[in-house]
């Protein structure tokens, strides 16, 4: 297929929201985001409701993928992840199944092996979430938009 | 690719505007940015050299409104056009759902409009992608300076297969939503086909 479409499913989203709700709490960070690679959001914790998170996905996806095409010149492995110290808020990016990318931004309410370590048990957990996905059946039981007409699709535009 | 997500009933397509050097399409974006309702947009980042050219990307979420019951968001990006960042060119492609080609009218860059087609179609198959199957319409921009091709000439050379082609000026706006709408309207199309 050219151009799969991604879908995620309540109940996957929902467990991937527990991960990262947990994990901001162990870790003590402010912030912990999961971004697909592509820079869409798929779920958000701790005070990210403060933050532009569409920007912060598009620009931390932008990142991985510069640093991805860094590590294919260079024909080194994908880096799995990256540490950026800033003053006051730090943040730790991490590859997760290939294909996501978990960002934690902290401060000095924690510590940065902290932070590593709770992110470790958060990977193995959304790791097994998403080894699940890929098992499913792709295409959703029934499709919604293929009930979509022309002028649902003009409506959108007409305002 | 598109993404689905059933929790937050969102759809997510990715739109890419491509084109050669100074073709105008940060001009598309920055025209599109300013004319949509502030509830409708998020913000506007421009990855760029300090004479304003693209350096690595430009992006603006969209988010149209509802079908089905579903927020449907539009992430466009353009391509840095300057040849030699044909590495970051690349990268911006991935996950596609809809190209823009972005065509500079003016006769001295026919050359640079048939290098960066030809580009576009390279870096896409490179990714498993056939430019004749993706969603994909091209805009003709600059119809105001005076020595722009003929449009059929422009059609001949760039649009063989006929796909949905606009006239612009992307400085004041011209052909601009109509290029975006177009555009739109085939992904939202193809997902329908269940693409
Ligand atoms: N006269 C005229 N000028 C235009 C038009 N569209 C864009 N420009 C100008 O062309 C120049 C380049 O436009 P950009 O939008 O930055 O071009 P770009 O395609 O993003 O260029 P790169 O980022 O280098 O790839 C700017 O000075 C624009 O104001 C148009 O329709 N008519
Ligand atoms: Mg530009």
């Amino acid at each position: 297929m050219l151009s799969p479409t991604a879908v995620m499913y309540e109940d996957e989203v929902r467990r991937i929201q527990e991960v990262a709700d947990q994990l901001a709490v162990d870790s003590r960070a402010r912030t912990i985001l999961v971004v697909d690679k592509n820079g869409q959001l798929i779920a958000a914790a701790g005070n990210a409701h403060e933050l532009d998170t569409t920007s912060l996905s598009s620009l931390v996806a932008g990142n991985v993928a510069a640093t991805g095409g860094i590590a294919k010149l260079i024909e080194e492995e994908e880096f799995t992840g990256q540490f950026h110290e800033g003053k006051g808020i730090s943040v730790h990016l991490s590859i997760v199944a290939r294909r996501i990318i978990l960002v934690v931004l902290f401060d000095k309410n924690t510590t940065h092996g902290l932070v590593r370590l709770r992110v470790r048990k958060a990977i193995e957990q959304l790791e097994k979430i998403f080894a699940e996905m890929a098992q499913r059946p792709q295409q959703p039981q029934v499709n919604v938009f293929a009930e979509i007409t022309d002028a649902d699709i003009d409506n959108l535009f007409n305002d | 690719m598109s993404f689905i997500n059933y929790s937050s009933r969102e759809i997510n397509c990715k739109l890419v505007y491509y084109g050669p050097g100074l073709c105008g399409k940060t001009t598309n974006l920055q025209y599109i940015y300013n004319k949509t309702r502030p509830d409708a947009k998020g913000k506007m980042i421009s990855l760029a050299t300090e004479t304003e050219r693209t350096l690595f990307f430009d992006f603006l979420p969209l988010s149209l409104g509802e079908i089905r019951g579903f927020r449907t968001r539009f992430h466009l990006y353009t391509v840095p056009g300057q040849v030699f960042y044909d590495a970051s060119r690349k990268l911006i492609l991935k996950g596609v759902d809809g190209v823009c080609f972005v065509a500079d009218s003016q006769m001295e860059r026919m050359e640079a409009n048939i290098e960066s087609l030809e580009n576009l179609r390279v870096n896409l198959q490179e990714q498993g992608y056939d430019l004749d199957k993706l969603p994909y319409v091209i805009q003709y921009n600059k119809r105001d300076l005076p020595n722009v091709v003929p449009v059929e000439e422009l059609s001949e050379v760039l649009n063989p297969t006929k796909v949905p082609e606009f006239e612009a000026i992307a400085t004041t706006g011209v052909g601009v939503f109509d290029t975006l709408k177009a555009l739109a309207k085939q992904v939202l199309t193809e997902l329908r086909k269940g693409g």
